[in-house]
C-alpha cells in the first residue's frame, strides 16, 4: 500500500472522526470550515483545508475562474483569455463541496452565511477571499456604466477583453491614456506591466500611436526597471506622468473618453481606468473590513481583528508589507488552512514566514521579479531586513529572457497547485 | 542525516500524523513555483533533504547564481532552509 493510499483511508477516518472521537475536540459534530471565494487564495485554501482532513465547503458563484495574472498579454494580444479561465472540476473530483452560489450576508455571531437563494450554512471558522471590489464611488464620473466604455479591466474576464477590442480597434495615431490609482490597490506593479505590454502593442502594430500613463502617485513597485526598459523600449510610445507632473485623474467623461488631470485633460481614443478598490463585499457586509474598505487581521492567524472565527486572505486583507498578488494569496491560503486545521484541533501556531514572488514582462521576452520575506510585526506582515528586493538594474538580455521564462513557468505552476 | 531519517521513517508509519504536522516556516510558500517536473522552474519532488540543503545554502551566500533565489533565502536562518528541506523531502509521497 503506497503512502497515498494510507493516507486516503486514514483520512477516510478521519472524516469520521466524530464516531473515534480523535482527533477533534470539537464537542458538537466534525468541523466545518466554509471558504468564501474561489480564486488563488479561497481555492488554495479549500484544498488545503481538505487534504489535512477538514470539512471544507466553498462558496463560489462562477462556474469559472478567470486569473487576472497573465491577463495584461490578453490585453497585449498574445493570449487569449481562455488561457487565463480555469474551472473547480478538479477540486470537485477531490471531494470538497462546492456551493455555485453567492454568499449574500455573514452572522458572524451565529457564524452563518446566508447564500443567494436563502438558504445558510453555519460554519465553526470562516474564511474571507474575496478579493476586491471597484469603489465606483470614488473617482468622479467613474461608475459601472462608464467602466462599459473605459475598462478597468482589474477583474479578469469580460472587461480584459473589451479593452483588448478596443485597442485592437483603435485606428494607427490614436491616444491611450491609462489611469493608475494611488495606494493600495491589487498587484502593485499590474499597471506598469499593463503600460509596457501596450507599449508594445503600440510599437509593433499601430506606431503612430502613444500611451500616456497618468499615476496618483510618484512611487511604485519595480520602478527603475520599468523606468530602465521604458527609456530603452519604448521612448516614442510610453510617456509616464507621476502625481508630481499632475499625474492624479481628479474626474472622468465616460462620453467622449476624457481623463480630466488638476493640470490638464487627455480625450482618448481608448482609456483605461483602474478606480481605488476596496475589499470584495462580502467582506464589508460581514463586518470584517474597516473605514479602509479593507480588513485588518491577525499576522499570526489570518483572523479578523474585528470578527472572531473570521479569517481574512488574499487582496482583502491588510497585510502591511506583503503585496496584493496572486502568489501572496497562495502562499497565505496554506498557511491559513494549516493554521485553522491547528486552531481546530487545540493547537497554537506557531510564528511563521511568509515569501512573495512577482514577475513582470516589460515586453513578452522581457521579465523583471521582486520578491519579499515577512514576518508578523507591528499587528502586520514586515519585511525581513537583508532579503527580497528586485531584479538587478542594467542586467544582460538573457537575465531578462530568463526571468520572462520563469514568469511563464510560475503560471503554469500555480495554477496547477490552485486548480489542476 | 538521523533528523531525515527520523523524519521519513514517522511518514513511514503515521502517514497523515506526520502530514499533519506543522509546515516549518516558509515551506509552504515553495510549491507556488516549484511543482511538477518538466518546468523551467526545478522540481522538488524526490530530492533528498540533504541537496536541497546544500543548494539552499548555496543560494544564500551567492555561491550559486540565481536569479530570485538568492534574494528569497538571505530571509531565512541556515537552521530554517534546514528545516524546509527536511520537510520537502518529506512531502514527497504526499500529494
Amino acid at each position: 500500500m503506497s503512502l497515498t493510499d494510507r493516507r486516503q483511508i486514514l483520512g477516510g477516518l478521519a472524516a469520521t472522526a466524530t464516531v473515534l472521537g480523535a482527533p477533534y475536540v470539537s464537542a458538537q459534530a466534525q468541523p466545518h470550515v466554509i471558504v468564501i471565494g474561489g480564486g488563488f487564495g479561497g481555492a488554495t485554501c479549500a484544498r488545503f483545508l481538505h487534504r489535512a482532513g477538514i470539512k471544507v465547503t466553498l462558496i463560489e458563484e462562477n462556474a469559472t475562474y478567470t486569473s487576472c495574472p497573465f491577463s495584461n498579454l490578453v490585453i497585449h494580444g498574445s493570449r487569449e483569455i481562455s488561457a487565463q479561465q480555469f474551472s473547480y472540476d478538479a477540486l470537485k473530483s477531490e471531494g470538497i463541496t462546492i456551493v455555485a452560489q453567492r454568499a449574500q450576508s455573514v452572522d458572524g455571531d451565529a457564524r452563518r452565511v446566508t447564500l443567494n437563494d436563502g438558504t445558510t450554512l453555519t460554519y465553526d471558522r470562516l474564511i474571507l477571499s474575496p478579493g476586491i471590489d471597484m469603489r465606483f464611488d470614488a473617482l468622479p464620473g467613474y461608475d459601472a456604466a462608464s467602466a462599459e466604455l473605459m475598462p478597468h479591466a482589474w477583474k479578469a474576464g469580460a472587461q480584459t477583453v473589451l479593452l483588448r477590442r478596443q485597442l485592437e480597434a483603435m485606428e494607427d495615431g490614436g491616444l491611450v491614456v491609462m489611469s493608475v490609482p494611488a495606494n493600495p490597490y491589487r498587484c502593485p506593479p499590474g499597471p506598469y506591466e499593463r503600460a509596457s505590454l501596450i507599449a508594445h502593442y503600440l510599437k509593433t502594430k499601430k506606431p503612430k500611436s502613444k500611451l500616456i500613463v497618468l499615476d496618483a502617485k510618484d512611487q511604485f513597485s519595480k520602478q527603475k526597471l520599468f523606468q530602465e526598459a521604458w527609456a530603452n523600449l519604448y521612448p516614442d510610445h510610453l510617456e509616464y506622468v507621476p502625481l508630481a507632473a499632475g499625474g492624479k485623474t481628479t474626474e472622468v467623461i465616460a462620453s467622449d473618453k476624457t481623463v480630466v488631470t488638476e493640470f490638464s485633460r487627455y480625450t482618448a481614443a481608448v482609456a483605461n481606468i483602474i478606480p481605488p478598490q476596496q475589499a470584495g463585499k462580502i467582506a464589508q457586509l460581514a463586518g470584517a473590513a474597516d473605514r479602509t474598505g479593507w480588513c485588518p487581521i491577525d499576522p499570526m492567524t489570518f483572523e479578523s481583528k474585528l470578527r472572531p472565527n473570521m479569517h481574512v486572505i488574499g487582496d482583502a486583507a491588510i497585510m502591511g508589507a506583503m503585496p496584493k498578488s496572486a502568489f501572496a494569496a497562495n502562499a497565505q491560503a496554506k498557511l491559513c488552512a494549516q493554521t485553522v486545521a491547528q486552531l481546530l484541533r487545540g493547537e497554537t501556531p506557531a510564528e511563521p514566514k511568509l515569501v512573495n514572488t512577482c514577475y513582470s514582462l516589460v515586453a513578452p521576452d522581457y521579465g523583471i521579479s521582486v520578491a519579499g520575506v515577512y514576518r508578523p510585526g507591528n499587528g502586520v506582515f514586515v519585511d525581513i531586513e537583508g532579503a527580497g528586493g528586485t531584479s538587478p538594474l542594467t542586467a544582460p538580455q538573457d537575465v531578462r529572457t530568463r526571468e520572462a521564462a520563469y514568469s511563464n513557468a510560475w503560471f503554469g505552476i500555480i495554477t496547477a497547485e490552485v486548480f489542476g | 542525516m538521523r533528523i531525515v531519517l527520523l523524519v521519513t521513517t514517522l511518514a513511514l508509519i503515521s502517514g497523515p500524523v506526520a502530514a499533519q504536522s506543522p509546515a516549518p516556516p516558509g515551506a509552504l510558500t515553495c510549491s507556488g513555483c516549484h511543482g511538477a517536473a518538466g518546468s523551467e522552474l526545478p522540481s522538488l519532488r524526490g530530492k533528498d533533504a540533504a541537496t536541497i540543503t546544500q543548494a539552499l545554502l548555496a543560494f544564500r551566500s551567492g555561491a550559486r547564481e540565481a536569479t530570485l533565489m538568492n534574494r528569497i533565502t538571505k530571509g531565512f536562518s541556515e537552521d530554517e532552509l534546514a528545516a524546509i528541506a527536511v520537510w520537502i523531502e518529506a512531502q514527497k509521497d504526499v500529494k
